[in-house]
């Protein structure tokens, strides 16, 4: 490689690996406020904002989910597998919405710990089969639930 | 061997040659290609076990968020290629790269948007993995404004290739936003280490349409650098032959349908 090539390569790497570190150092800088949604956990230890409205996520827990009226109000527990937060909701839920099913919601924590959504949004998982093959594979995990969800 | 290949594709009339020869090959590829994945995704797949037929619009999002990425990857090295050694076919590439994996990012998130609808609930929110593909996209759309905007073309290109370099950190952000942050986009399905969490009669399907995308950006490439040689090199020899030798051809057949040639393009 010639002098004059092999520099213009460098010149191109030394200004890659520039960039690449102020983008790293920005992102690390902004990183709560790239989060989309916040754990139950994180709403449960105070890292959730209290008076504004924030996103909470996680999984709608097995055998919460309760209709008290015969109004829209729909009452269920959200969790990430450490803590569980409950939330109420008015309003129709979308089509994925089921227990055991990620959501990620928007609202405010009212004062007695009880998050009141505004919005909910159903989250689906990177799992793609057949129902049959989920028929089977629930057979299998009979008593747990599905051990790879909610890094 | 492979290198004096290399040597030889990089002379744009060789090249022209070269890949007029390929085009009819590739095309054929392509359309069995994507024929056989549109018909497996959309005929012998099984439906979701969650999102029941819904779910197949994965076909053409998934192949196209891919292709975006792909492609950007590709004009930034050729890009890159091209400042480092001024050959003038990379910068082609680059340049002429961008709008088709433009056209990808905008399918990805247009079919995304789709998809979140009845999926999520939603058209759009602004998590990691959504904005930093419309990031993309932007991206895509400043190297061909900047491409545009510079008269002298091989100036233009240089800057384009610039932009395309820098805008490369944003690749592995789209990749893994997913993991870093919370999102609301699932996350990786087939590209990662793990076995894919998708059935094998769904995964076959995606993969061949994977292949068919592949292969139609190689084909508009192919066509948008040809176009592009002919357009920077009009005024040399190998082009006023080839066209006027085309142009004389044309004549006879036309004569009596007394066609209106463009004056420009008439050879000696």
């Amino acid at each position: 490689m010639r002098p004059i090539r092999r520099q213009r390569l460098y010149l191109i790497i030394v200004m890659l690996l520039g960039i690449g570190t102020a983008v790293a150092f920005t992102l690390k800088a902004f990183n709560d406020n790239l989060m989309f949604f916040f754990s139950p956990s994180d709403v449960v230890m105070g890292k959730a904002p209290a008076r504004q409205a924030f996103r909470l996520g996680g999984m709608v827990v097995d055998g919460s989910v309760e209709r008290p009226g015969d109004d829209l109000l729909v009452r269920f527990k959200l969790t990430d597998y450490g803590k569980d937060v409950a939330v109420e909701y008015t309003g129709i839920l979308p089509d994925l919405f089921r227990e055991g099913q990620g959501v990620v919601t928007k609202g405010r924590l009212r004062p007695d710990g009880v998050f009141v959504a505004e919005e909910v949004l159903a989250k689906h998982d990177e799992n793609y089969m057949p129902p049959e093959v989920a028929g089977s594979l629930k057979k299998e995990t009979v008593a747990g639930r599905p051990a790879s969800e909610e890094k | 061997m492979f290198m004096r290949f290399f040597h030889r594709m990089a002379s744009p009339p060789y090249f022209y040659v070269i890949s007029g020869r390929w085009l009819p090959w590739l095309a054929v590829i392509c359309l069995a290609l994507i024929l056989a994945g549109l018909y497996g995704g959309l005929v012998e797949a099984p439906a979701d076990y969650q999102q029941g037929d819904s779910f197949r619009i994965i076909y053409i999002h998934v192949p196209s968020a891919w292709m975006s990425l792909f492609i950007y990857v590709v004009m930034a090295v050729a890009g890159g290629i091209g400042l480092i050694w001024h050959i003038k076919l990379a910068e082609m590439v680059a340049v002429s790269s961008a709008p088709i994996g433009a056209s990808f990012t905008f399918l990805a998130l247009v079919t995304g948007s789709l998809w979140g609808k009845p999926m999520w609930g939603t058209w759009w929110v602004w998590d990691g993995r959504l904005t930093s593909e419309l990031i993309l996209l932007f991206l895509y759309l400043g190297v061909i404004a900047l491409y545009g905007a510079i008269d002298d073309k091989r100036r233009a290109g240089r800057a384009a290739a610039i932009l395309a370099l820098v805008g490369v950190v944003n690749i592995p952000i789209i990749h893994y936003s997913v993991e870093w942050w919370n999102t609301l986009h699932q996350g990786p399905t087939v590209t990662k280490f793990d076995k894919p969490s998708i059935h094998i009669s769904m995964l076959i399907p995606l993969l061949l349409m994977a292949g068919g995308f592949k292969l139609f950006y190689l084909i508009a490439v192919l066509m948008r650098l040809r176009s592009e040689i002919l357009e920077r090199e009009r005024n040399s020899k190998w082009v006023t032959a080839l066209v006027g030798s085309e142009d004389r051809r044309q004549k006879t057949e036309d004569r009596v349908q007394e066609s209106d040639v463009d004056p420009r393009r008439v050879g000696p």
